[in-house]
């Protein structure tokens, strides 16, 4: 499948935005550990604002700040949204509640606690009647995302805004599902070559066991191994740097995505 | 798009286990709903509960995937010849041509609710919680994949209530873009704590069994299941008249988290991009399986949507009075049933709806219908404003 990225976003630890992330991720400015800054989603009604998590705000920031440059309304762009765990906050609170004596659920809680809770802020927010999808795929949450980001966009022959994103869980959870970091990323795909195409990304899958990408630094490196939206690190280093390349990704159980990325410039 | 046929499917749930245990409750209008008896849930509700004795647990190599989700998988898998049905198409196509997309809104999050009772004094869980086979998402596709002996793309969809719909739009996607040759759709949702006291907080738990569209409805009844479907491209379209996929809708309310919007708008728009998808009209729709969950809001603004779109002539009923709402895997069931009226050529009635809302505009069923379709719809809308509608039809 071959589309085209036509805009960038991420948000993570010491990665505060596309701009001041891709000398980082281009390996021309030194990586700092940082807190995880999040803009106040102010598209999103006080009253809304109020009930979302870490989760639902980093999904959504990235997804905004992807399309802070593009022309297109942003209530008719097709959104996948893919993660691991979703609002884990959420989850661990109404487990712990279910395994007290009153079972305490609160009608909010419980609405937060479905997988696309923050693709339906996302709609709220846009009042989009956009298609949108949620899919989780473990470990392998952003490939799985980006092949239905890009099937998507080549079968309805438009636009499809792939936002990928994930927190670790509140302890106890975190210690059966470790994960380091809250990293959100997006990418918005399109389908036919345009003049302000970052780059074009041909994807191919092998079934076979490959050599996967990895980070050159070893902060990056640990993100990449430790969170699933962490595994795209290298999709985004290979963007920054603006050089063609093949960047090779872990997918399921056994398999590769191979990502072949060109540069027009 | 193009169309797709569904070679083999099948389906377990409080309705029965297997396509033609399914078929005789509907036929029979008989309900697999009774008192809620789950667990240690104490939730004034009724429920469509597959029995527990008919949940083998997951062994062998597969052990680590052991839990009430993937035991309703295991348990619709062993029907209807599915497995060997896919056993075929891996001859055929190759195992890594061919995709596992399946729904599910609380995986084995059951698992979960549980080890958290077993938390030692540090609170840390329990050394046998699983929570990659278990609680994640993913598991029903890893599990099913790893047992159907499959090596292609696989992801879940989990958009809540329309999830195992929504993996019919990705299949049809993933076909025409050529990553496969077929595609195993489906998915499983089972009964947790986490979803019986969620609704309840809610107020959206009926007391008795659930009344679609009955003007005393008062919410639905949680149900479990699972259902996969084997889809292929349908060139040449086999000779034996099979069900085929025909179109896909998919749309957001961009409303409320909770509440459908109250004139239906995403639920329009995921009907009319199924009709577009198929390349049909509204008149060319005989028959439309509603999402229908009983509760006063969603029927309200589904009957609206459907209204607006197709008048009061197309026949219509939702069958979550026999069912339950299966959430996650309620997409897949009514494909399922739909597939079942299209073959056995009747439309479903509306089980346990004793008087129907006055203010309803759509021609509603009560009871079944002998009438061969030619085509049908089927809606299912989810939490978070997610919408799919599928067209199913019977090739000529």
């Amino acid at each position: 499948m071959r589309v085209f990225v036509q805009a960038i976003s991420v948000l993570g630890p010491g990665l505060a935005g596309w701009g001041a992330s891709a000398p980082i991720l281009a390996g021309d400015a030194p990586y700092v550990t940082a807190d995880l800054a999040l803009p106040p989603i102010t598209v999103l009604p006080p009253a809304e604002r109020r009930r979302t998590g870490i989760s639902v705000k980093l999904a959504l920031s990235v997804g905004l700040q992807a399309l802070e440059a593009v022309a297109m309304p942003r209530d008719t762009i097709a959104t996948v949204f893919t993660s691991s765990g979703g609002d884990g906050q959420v989850i661990h609170e109404i487990c712990q509640s279910l395994a007290t004596a009153e079972r305490d659920v609160s009608p909010t809680r419980f609405h937060n606690s479905v997988h696309n809770a923050s693709a339906g802020y996302w709609g709220i927010a846009l009042r989009s009647h956009a298609a949108s999808t949620s899919l989780c795929g473990y470990d392998w949450s952003f490939a799985a995302g980006l092949l239905e980001a890009a099937a998507q966009c080549l079968a309805d022959r438009k636009p499809v805004l792939l936002v990928s994103y994930d927190a670790p869980y509140p302890e106890p959870l975190n210690g059966a599902r470790p994960l380091v970091g809250a990293i959100g990323t997006a990418l918005l795909l399109g389908c036919d070559p345009s003049s302000s195409d970052i780059a074009e990304l041909e994807i191919a899958l092998d079934a076979m066991p490959g050599e996967v990408t990895r980070m050159t630094s070893d902060e990056l490196e640990t993100l990449r191994a430790n969170n699933p939206t962490g595994r795209a690190l290298p999709v985004l280093s290979a963007l920054a740097k603006g050089r063609n390349r093949e960047v090779i990704l872990e997918y399921l159980d056994v398999g590769t995505m191979k990502l072949k990325l060109s540069f027009a410039r | 798009m193009q169309p797709l046929v569904l070679s083999n499917l099948t389906v377990s749930s409080s309705l029965g286990i297997g396509l033609a245990a399914t078929f005789d409750a509907l036929a029979a209008q008989r309900s697999g709903l009774a008192p809620c008896t789950f667990e240690t849930a104490q939730v004034d509700t009724w429920a469509g509960q597959v029995d527990d004795r008919n949940l083998v647990p997951v062994t062998g190599e597969l052990a680590h995937f052991d839990c009430r989700n993937n035991r309703l998988a295991q348990l619709a898998l062993q029907q209807d010849d599915f497995e060997t049905a896919v056993a075929a198409a891996r001859n055929r196509y190759g195992a890594h041509r061919i995709g596992v997309f399946l729904g599910t809104s609380t995986s084995g999050i059951h698992s979960t609710e549980l080890a958290y009772r077993r938390r030692d004094q540090t609170g840390k869980l329990p050394d046998d919680f699983h929570y990659a086979g278990t609680h994640n998402n993913f598991s029903v596709a890893r599990f099913v994949q790893a047992r159907l002996q499959l090596r292609g793309p696989a992801s879940v969809v989990s958009t809540a209530c329309s999830s195992s719909a929504k993996v019919f739009g990705t299949a049809a996607r993933m076909i025409s873009a050529g990553v496969c040759d077929a595609v195993v759709v489906g998915g499983a949702d089972s009964l947790c704590l986490t979803t019986l006291y969620g609704f309840g907080s809610l107020e959206l738990l009926a007391r008795g069994p659930c009344r679609p569209f009955d003007v005393h409805r008062e919410g639905i009844s949680i149900g479990e299941g699972a259902g996969f479907v084997l889809l292929e491209r349908a060139d040449p379209i086999p000779a034996d008249k099979p069900v085929l996929l025909l179109g896909v809708g998919e749309s957001s309310d961009g409303h409320h988290m909770s509440t459908p919007h109250p004139e239906g708008a995403g639920a329009r728009a995921a009907m009319e991009g199924a009709l577009r998808s198929a390349g049909v009209t509204p008149n060319d729709i005989d028959y439309i399986n509603l999402h229908g969950t009983a509760t006063r809001s969603n029927d309200a603004a589904e009957d609206k949507a459907v209204f607006n779109l197709f008048g009061d002539t197309v026949p219509c009923s939702s069958t979550k009075g026999s069912s339950g709402h299966l959430l996650g895997a309620c997409g897949v069931l009514e494909a399922a049933i739909c597939a079942i009226a299209l073959r056995e050529e009747f439309l479903p009635g509306s089980t346990n709806t004793q008087e129907l809302d006055p203010t309803i505009r759509v021609r509603y069923l009560l009871a079944n219908e002998q009438r061969a379709a030619r085509r049908i719809m089927s809606n299912s809308f989810g939490f978070g404003g997610s919408n799919c509608s599928l067209i199913l039809g019977r090739a000529a």
